[in-house]
């Protein structure tokens, strides 16, 4: 079951990992230089992990898998990832 | 200076059902018991997680429906997808008393607090209309007038979720207004809309750009791009259309 959804529903999943609320922390794409908070991104998520994509462009800007007690993120498809303290 | 308090790693917490009640052939709204709940705003979601007997562990998001100013509880509206892992059951098993782990709350983007203002247009399609009712009762419960009109399409009058609710509101409320559209089926004597919502809907119902309105869209998201798509020719300002999809969501 994939389907495309907003960054907002990966919020959950980023709390395990940061300690921000990260959907509105905003990302760069590296490819087409929009910025946006992650909760306006289009998020696919499914049992493997979820991968977040531009709005824009459908560059992948983060892919994040759980497994086996590691979260493994691959992040190489953003410029910046600026996360606001409040 | 005061340091920034970290708001830590999400932990999952247990809910009690402390209520049950049935919205619609398809939905229920399921009031929990939080001990620890730190609220929320209007809009924001929870993650819900059920563990089977054999470990496998699925996860769901699901927007909350009770306005911030009810501590200590969180009420879901939830839909059963018939091909659902979770909705089922949240809909058909769940029985007052009950526990199941929640997490929470969850989004900063799409919240809507009555010091915004508005106007405001709420456009919902069929249970969209979750996130957008917790604004509405949070607008009534802090006794908000802020101008607020609600677009709810659902694909026949007995699909319609709050409809007393909304109704009432309608008539109690100054300045809330809700015109529904039906775009399946119409009970005889139907004088609303039936048809999708788009941009000529949209141009007769939005409000006049040149009130600065700020808009809250959420539904499947087909209706949810219709909607954005169609509120850009009438001069909304995009950062002021905040949209929300859903749909069934992985987890592992």
């Amino acid at each position: 079951m994939e389907q495309k959804l907003d960054g907002n529903a990966a919020g959950g999943m980023l709390r395990e990992i940061f300690p921000f609320e990260m959907t509105m922390a905003e990302v760069s794409c590296d490819a087409c230089g929009a910025t946006g908070p992650i909760g306006t991104l289009a998020a696919y998520m499914h049992g493997m992990g979820t991968i977040i994509r531009c709005p824009i462009c459908d560059n992948m800007l983060m892919r994040v898998v759980h497994a086996r007690g590691r979260y493994l993120l691959d992040m190489r498809g953003m410029r910046v990832l600026q996360i606001k303290e409040k | 200076m005061e340091r920034t308090a970290l708001l830590g790693r999400l932990t999952w917490q247990l809910g009690e059902v402390a209520a049950k009640k049935v919205e619609t052939p398809r939905t229920a709204s399921l009031t929990f018991a939080v001990p620890n709940w730190p609220g929320h705003l209007a809009g924001q979601h929870v993650d819900v997680r059920l563990t089977a007997d054999d470990g496998y562990q699925a996860e769901r998001s699901y927007s909350i429906a009770s306005p911030p100013e009810e501590h200590m509880l969180v009420k879901l509206t939830v839909e059963r997808l018939n091909d659902g892992e979770v909705s089922p059951y949240l809909v058909d098993e769940l029985r007052e008393g009950d526990q199941i782990e929640l997490r929470g709350p969850i989004g900063g983007y799409f919240v809507w607090e009555a010091s915004l203002g508005g106007p405001l247009l709420l456009v919902a399609g069929g249970s969209g209309i979750v996130p957008l009712m917790a604004m509405i009762r949070h607008r009534r419960a802090v006794g908000s007038t802020v101008p607020t009109r609600l677009l709810y399409s659902s694909r026949s009058y007995d699909e319609v979720i709050y409809r007393d609710e909304l109704d009432q509101l309608a008539r109690s409320e100054a300045g809330f207004e809700v015109i529904y559209t039906l775009t399946r089926s119409q009970p005889p004597g139907w004088t609303g809309y039936n048809r999708r919502i788009d941009g000529d809907l949209l141009h007769e119902v939005a409000w006049p750009v040149e009130q600065h309105p700020l808009a809250f869209i959420c539904g499947p998201t087909q209706l949810v791009e219709n909607a954005a798509t169609g509120l850009l020719p009438l001069g909304y300002d995009p950062a002021r259309v905040k949209t929300e999809r859903f749909g069934p969501t992985g987890g592992s």
